[in-house]
């Protein structure tokens, strides 16, 4: 089963990490993902930019067009893995080997439909 | 050790919103300050064993309320009670406080911390070493060190300048739109002199001080989440970021200047050009240009350009000439001149400049500017001359290192060997 992975994290405090401190963070996590990704377990990974730099589009009678991210939340959205597990467990398992010793918070979803290169036909 | 050591940040990033609530709460810089050390000092007890709150900065308002109450209470049992006024708000605090904790509450609050440190009574220099003390928790020590002064003396300027705002009348209510603009506006040209403290460093052998940049940027963000609709916020955030980005290029192996033309541009940061252009364009859709927005156009302008060569100069004339009609200053047209040599040649850009030796006779830019015009010209005597007085107004020795290089290359040129 497919899972995606979303990072939800206190922005404020991803924002305030230092250059060596960010670096060392995704070194450790590569550590984990590199080992999934060599058993062909993982799939698009991605980082996005602060929510400062998100615009809302918002569907109504008329489209609202607004500046940030669609719900101002303490943690935010801030980046993506999909990852191949077997279980549940495993998933869980996975969250923890990735979070391990940082002050974050992964939500796992089952996948329900992946287009790996887009829905161009 | 490495089970506490995920507290700090969280404690770091927290600190604005704790202290400006607890400023709200009990009107006072100091007490506040303390109150929130003393809930910092629970934290670290607290946390590793319960675990982390789901929302650290409202426990730590919480706590650091609590404490002083308690310290307050427990005094006025043996001394007479406090005046009213030291205890104003903290009545309907207690009744709101859960409303407040929602994150869109807190922004009056730093918004007014950072207000607080940039009262008009202040110089600059004042007001930045106080938001660093205060606003983003660095040390004096810190402080100190990236102002090139001893620790001593940043102490006792930090300490007056505390003193000097505690006495200022910042209303504590939550501001009129009216009032909101006039302090982002205040607050953003602190930000925005934070980070050129950081960027130009005004004296010293330090040329790039990385650490207030960066803090200029995490307050510019900061502000910027907290006003997400503001395009000149956007501008700020995005000029910081773009010119950041160039850092790691802008001085040599011997810490000397590289100047824009000649930066190995593969050693820009893309993520920051990245996020700053994504800002920038955020900002346009607003059709509401402002001083920031435009320079940071003109640093996008230099960021998208492959290859120096590659640079759209008329587009950074155009810019620079919206930014004269918005704030007219010398400053503005000696740049533009350089974006008018490039176009129209050196002439027609010295033309320019002629006017402005007298308000800028002080300034270490327009005399480098002048001399390598003249140099272009081929009038070699008149840029010695030109480059000697920039040489004499240069702030750090990278930027005079800088101008000394023109004068060898002036030199080569007059006594070919």
């Amino acid at each position: 089963m497919l899972y995606a992975f979303l990072c939800c994290h206190d922005e404020a405090l991803d924002s305030s990490w230092t250059k060596a401190q960010d670096d060392a963070v995704l070194a450790k996590r590569h550590k984990v993902t590199e080992k999934l990704a060599a058993r062909g377990k993982l799939g698009p990974a991605l980082r996005l930019m602060p929510t400062t730099a998100a615009t809302t589009v918002r569907m109504g009678r008329e489209p609202v067009v607004l500046d940030g991210p669609f719900a101002e939340t303490k943690e935010a959205f801030l980046g993506l893995y999909l990852i191949d597990c077997d279980s549940l467990e495993e998933a869980i398992e996975i969250a923890k080997q990735i979070g391990r010793d940082e002050h974050a918070t992964f939500e796992i979803r089952p996948v329900k439909q992946f287009y790996p290169s887009g829905l161009a036909s | 050790m490495t089970d506490i050591a995920w507290i700090d940040p969280v404690l770091r990033a927290a600190r604005p919103q704790v202290v400006g609530a607890l400023t709200r709460y009990f009107r006072d810089l100091d007490q506040a300050e303390e109150a929130f050390q003393e809930s910092c000092l629970r934290a670290l007890k607290n946390w590793p064993v319960n675990g982390p709150p789901r929302d650290p900065a409202a426990w730590l308002i919480l706590v650091g309320r609590n404490v002083v109450l308690d310290d307050v209470r427990r005094r006025a049992k043996s001394a007479p009670l406090p005046a009213d006024d030291a205890l104003s708000d903290l009545g309907d605090a207690e009744a709101d406080l859960a409303e407040r904790l929602d994150n869109s509450h807190y922004r009056d609050d730093v918004l007014r911390l950072l207000f607080i440190c940039c009262h008009p009574d202040l110089p600059a220099t004042q007001q930045i070493a106080l938001a660093l003390r205060i606003v983003s928790g660095l040390t004096v020590k810190e402080i100190a060190r990236a102002f090139l002064v001893g620790e001593a003396a940043m102490e006792q300027r930090i300490t007056r300048a505390k003193s000097r705002v505690a006495h200022a009348d910042v209303p504590f209510e939550a501001p009129g739109a009216a009032e909101r603009a006039e302090r982002l506006a205040a607050v953003a040209a602190m930000i925005y002199l934070i980070f050129n403290e950081g960027y130009s460093a005004s004296g010293g052998t330090v040329h790039v001080r990385a650490p207030l940049c960066e803090e200029a940027i995490r307050l510019a963000r900061l502000l910027l989440g907290l006003y997400p609709g503001e395009p000149e916020m956007m501008g700020l955030a995005a000029l910081l970021l773009i010119q950041h980005a160039r850092a790691a290029a802008r001085l040599d192996a011997d810490g000397s200047i590289v100047l824009l033309d000649d930066q190995d541009r593969r050693r820009w940061d893309r993520d920051l050009i990245a996020e700053g252009l994504a800002l920038l364009e955020k900002a346009e859709r607003h059709r509401r240009a402002g001083p920031y927005q435009l320079q940071a156009a003109i640093a996008g302008v230099h960021a998208r350009a492959a290859t120096a060569a590659a640079t759209d100069w008329t587009e950074i004339d155009r810019l620079y000439g919206a930014l004269e009609r918005l704030q007219p200053s010398p400053v503005v047209t000696l740049n533009r001149a350089v974006a008018v040599s490039k176009v129209q040649g050196a002439a027609a850009a010295l033309a320019l400049i002629e006017p402005l030796e007298e308000p800028l006779s002080g300034y270490f830019h327009f005399f480098g500017v002048k001399g390598g015009l003249l140099m272009q010209l081929g009038r070699a005597d008149e840029a010695r001359v030109a480059f000697d007085r920039a040489i004499a107004l240069a702030h750090t020795p990278a930027e005079a290192a800088h101008i000394r290089l023109h004068l060898d290359r002036l030199m080569q040129q007059s006594q070919p060997a």
